[in-house]
């Protein structure tokens, strides 16, 4: 029996005729502009990556708070190539998060969200979220000091939501300190909730985008374009940069290893320089910034009813942006995604510098 | 009529067989670690916040046993009366680990005769504090000792 | 009749008179008879019917020492002041309690009045009978400190203060030298001269006065020697009250010098181990005849600083030197600093291998954890030159260089490991790099047609 011939027999009962013909018609649009459609797959490659090296980490993983640290220390001193594994799901999720970040930016920028694409847009946005709340949550789980005392502020942060931050305190910490308590639950976010939403939300994500193709940005929509096949052409370039993130992703975990720190202490004083993750860090800047007063309403409570807004803002901009939604450039939605970008990089290097 | 031999086709066929080669390499360059990662390794667990010190039938009353607790020695002491108490086992005047004494019933540093009571309190020599007292929690046959 | 009536009536008068005047008297009469029972009584109770005695209680009646003395203020009304804070103000006893005399009396003649026990300002050889007349006391003392001992006084008497002004020297230390006067406090507290922190300091203010102690011809450098000291350092810079002062070796009422035979036994409170090392030991019975006090010849006295390896041996550093310069002695000292030396060369070493090798993101806790074991037997292993002999210390080292052996094969090991982990990410990279250009050629070989 050769290979053909195994083809045919599953294919007789799989039925895998449309997702040929679908890989067979697929195209890719090229043009300036093309470089960044590959970002996309390589954040998929690097969540592929997240979600092998998090289930081996299951493995191991014991989430109690006297338990948590020293199993994540037995991962990487005892499991062989534990401080692989470990290390890599640490680098791969905060490359996937930078990867992610390009992934939209473009996107928002060749303003892709344009008519008939705006779900893919909406459900991309939902994606963010989810993978902040996988960062949020991964962040305690070693259990150590920074992370606890990381996720103490940022959950205080939560509690001053107007209205809700009570509620929504006590929900994220399962009570009212950061505790094992704290720790359980992140685990339960971490490993079941979020992964089961991330797979039903990406599931739709890919479904439209293949039903809707790559889009092409405003300036180039309507011109005659060359296209290049997605398999095998597109394919084979999208391999060779996500074994290109693999190399990287190896070098960087052997020769940085992540460090683990040293074991949370609820009752030790809070180190100096505690920061969230760096992708936190420019909402943590802000709201640093904030006088303790805006008139009579607190500055913080502004500042994060101002970032649940963009959040909000980010999230409709397909329906917000009615000159690109009829094929005219939008400057306006250009320049605030500028403005964004530049605003979240400056933040963010402040956050660092000080 | 099919030409096997022409330099495009050799040329192809090298580069199908590289292709296949090293991919299956990189495949096997990633599943080596996993594989043996899935291999439980030899300590088959994490064991420092608490730390099972000994069995509860290898400690006979007026006895002492020093255990690994982390990175730091305890000592695990059972009483003549037979209760079990544990104690950092890293004396406090210069950091030399004590041992229990049984004809004298105390708790003893060789290096400079320091003692400490059965509480783990100093009593005699020149440690300064007493020792650390860790919980001691019984289950089945083994002696559970943790921190706090 | 009317007449009659009315002497009569005088008559009765007269006897009701007299009755009136008898039952008055007889009531004055109980009331003193009562009243000076009652006085007796609670002299009986005291215990002593010198009005010396603890017992009276200054908060009810009269108390002529304060009403006058607080009148005439300044330096006269100084002590009433200072004993708000005394510990014996502070449980209730007043002025005559130590002082005597009779503080219900108004006149100064009757209350300072030496026969009823006043004593204004007790002589030098007089302070240790005056604060004795309670502290020697088990009775009395009993009653506010159970657990207090009560022979101060003698032990006083037997120390070289105590002999010294018994004969007739008015300079040595009585109680109140050390403990003050009038704002006298417990030992446990703070402020004491005589809490363990302050004691070398009170010590000091007599014993490190050239001018006080000239007639003596004894040092006085002993302060400025044991602030230099390990055991002051210990004390004063990390506030470990269990290290020594002046009176853990040299006692505090019985103060003596220790001779040469105890020196030993004091240090030895302490340092047990060395001490009994140093009793087996073949200079036990030479220093004891050639008067050499042990412990002090080669750690000193006053001074004792930190030992360090380089006390031992032949060399200029070397306290063995002094006797020992080119006999077996000698040579033994040099064995045994290079044994030691050898194991803290190795531990120091090998705690280098482990710390690259953790730096590097290896783990070592576990031969780190060994190797604390290592430092505990050079730790050992510098006691047991007490003994001064070169084999004890050579089976202790070859123990601790086994156990450091073990742990730099750790850290090797470790090591080695992470040059297998580098190796293993350069293999991984070239077979990546090789699959990329593979997957280039076959993209140039696909685009070309």
């Amino acid at each position: 029996m050769n290979l053909s011939a195994i083809t045919t027999w599953v294919n007789d009962r799989a039925g895998l005729e449309p997702l040929r013909a679908l890989a067979h018609k697929k195209t890719v649009p090229l043009h300036r502009h093309s470089v960044w459609y590959y970002f996309g797959g390589m954040t998929l490659f690097l969540f592929a990556i997240q979600v092998g090296t998090g289930i081996l980490l299951l493995l191991y993983y014991r989430p109690s708070a006297e338990n948590a640290f020293e199993s994540v220390q037995f991962i990487m001193t005892e499991v062989r190539f534990g401080w692989l594994v470990r290390s890599i799901h640490s680098w791969s999720a905060n490359l996937m998060i930078a990867t992610m970040f390009v992934h939209m930016f473009s996107a928002y920028l060749m303003k892709a969200y344009r008519p008939p694409r705006e779900l893919t847009w909406v459900s991309g946005t939902l994606l963010l979220f989810i993978v902040l709340g996988f960062g949020f949550s991964g962040y305690l789980l070693p259990w150590n000091k920074l992370a606890f005392f990381a996720t103490k502020v940022g959950t205080d942060i939560a509690g001053v939501v107007p209205g809700i931050g009570t509620f929504l305190l006590r929900f994220l910490r399962g009570g009212d300190e950061v505790t094992g308590a704290t720790l359980t639950r992140f685990y339960g976010f971490h490993v079941a909730v979020l992964p089961a939403l991330v797979t039903a939300i990406l599931f739709v994500h890919l479904y439209f985008v293949q039903q809707r193709g790559m889009s092409v940005p405003p300036s180039l929509a309507g011109k005659p374009l060359q296209t290049m096949k997605f398999v095998p052409n597109f394919f084979l370039r999208d391999l060779m940069g996500w074994l290109l993130a693999l190399g990287a992703l190896a070098a960087l975990a052997a020769l940085f290893p992540w460090e683990l720190g040293e074991k949370a202490d609820a009752f030790a004083s809070a180190p100096a320089g505690i920061k969230p993750e760096w992708f936190f860090v420019f909402m943590f800047q802000t709201l640093k910034y904030l006088p303790a007063k805006i008139g009579a309403v607190d500055g913080e409570v502004l500042g994060i009813l101002a970032f649940g807004g963009g959040g909000l803002f980010w999230l409709l901009v397909p329906f917000l942006d009615r000159q690109s939604a009829q094929g005219k450039s939008s400057r306006w939605f250009t320049l605030i995604g500028i403005l964004i970008l530049l605003y979240i990089v400056g933040m963010t290097i402040v956050g660092y510098a000080e | 009529m099919e030409n096997t031999n022409t330099p495009v086709t050799t040329r192809r066929k090298f580069i199908n067989y590289c292709l296949g080669t090293s991919l299956g390499a990189t495949l096997v360059a990633t599943f080596y670690p996993i594989f043996k990662f899935l291999v439980p390794p030899p300590i088959t667990e994490s064991t420092e916040a608490s730390v099972v010190a000994a069995k509860v039938s290898e400690l006979k009353p007026n006895s002492g046993k020093i255990f690994k607790f982390g990175s730091k020695p305890g000592i695990l002491v059972k009483t003549p009366s037979g209760e079990i108490r544990a104690f950092s086992a890293t004396c406090t005047h210069l950091d030399c680990t004590v041992q229990y004494k049984e004809e004298a019933q105390h708790i003893w540093c060789a290096c400079h005769n320091g003692r400490y009571d059965l509480m783990g309190k100093n009593v005699a020599g020149p440690p300064p504090r007493p020792l650390e007292q860790y919980t001691v929690n019984v289950r089945g046959d083994e002696i559970i000792v943790s921190k706090g | 009749m009317a007449k009659e009536d009315t002497s009569e009536f005088q008559a009765n008068q007269k006897i009701h008179r007299t009755v009136k005047l008898v039952v008055t008297l007889a009531l004055l009469l109980l009331f003193f008879v009562v009243g000076s029972k009652a006085q007796k009584d609670a002299a009986r109770a005291g215990g002593e019917t010198s009005s010396a005695s603890p017992t009276a209680n200054p908060s009810s009646g009269k108390n002529s020492c304060l009403e006058c003395h607080q009148a005439m203020g300044d330096q006269l009304a100084a002590p009433i002041a200072a004993m708000a804070e005394d510990i014996h103000g502070k449980r209730g006893l007043s002025c005559a309690n130590c002082h005597g005399g009779d503080p219900t009396a108004d006149d100064p003649t009757q209350a300072m009045n030496p026969g009823k026990g006043f004593v204004a300002r007790p002589k030098p050889a007089e302070v240790a009978r005056f604060c004795g007349k309670c502290h020697s006391n088990a009775e009395t003392m009993k009653r506010f400190n159970p657990a207090q001992r009560i022979d101060q006084e003698s032990e006083y008497s037997s120390s070289v203060h105590g002999k010294r002004i018994k004969q007739g020297d008015t300079k040595p230390a009585t109680c109140i030298s050390c403990h003050g006067h009038h704002g006298i406090r417990a030992v446990s507290d703070p402020q004491a001269p005589v809490y363990p922190l302050n004691v070398a300091q009170t010590c000091g203010g007599c014993h490190a006065n050239t001018d006080y102690m000239r007639a003596y011809g004894i040092p006085t450098d002993q302060l400025q020697k044991y602030s230099q000291s390990v055991h002051a350092n210990a004390l004063l810079k990390k506030r470990d009250l269990s290290a020594p002062t002046c009176n853990d070796c040299h006692g505090n009422h019985g103060a003596t010098p220790p001779g040469v035979g105890s020196v030993s036994n004091v240090c030895g409170t302490c340092h047990a181990r060395q001490a009994e090392l140093f009793e087996k030991s073949p200079h036990q019975a030479p220093f004891a005849a050639a008067a050499m006090a042990g412990c002090v010849v080669c750690h000193n006295n006053h001074q004792i600083l930190l030992p360090s390896d380089e006390m031992l041996g032949s060399g200029a550093t070397a306290v063995c030197s002094t006797c020992h310069t080119e006999d077996a002695g000698a040579q033994g000292a040099q064995k045994m600093r290079g044994l030691i030396e050898e194991l803290n060369h190795h531990i120091h070493q090998t705690e280098g291998l482990l710390t690259q090798a953790s730096i590097a993101g290896m783990e070592v806790s576990r031969p780190i954890f060994e190797l604390k074991e290592a430092r505990d037997k050079l730790i050992n292993a510098r006691v047991i030159v007490h003994n001064f002999s070169p084999n004890a210390i050579e089976t202790a080292i070859n123990q601790g260089l086994e156990i450091t052996g073990k742990a730099h094969q750790a850290g090797q090991e470790a090591l080695n490991e992470m040059q297998f982990r580098r190796k293993g990410l350069a293999t991984s990279l070239l077979v990546i790099l090789l699959a990329i250009a593979a997957i280039y050629l076959k993209i140039r070989q696909l685009e070309r047609h």
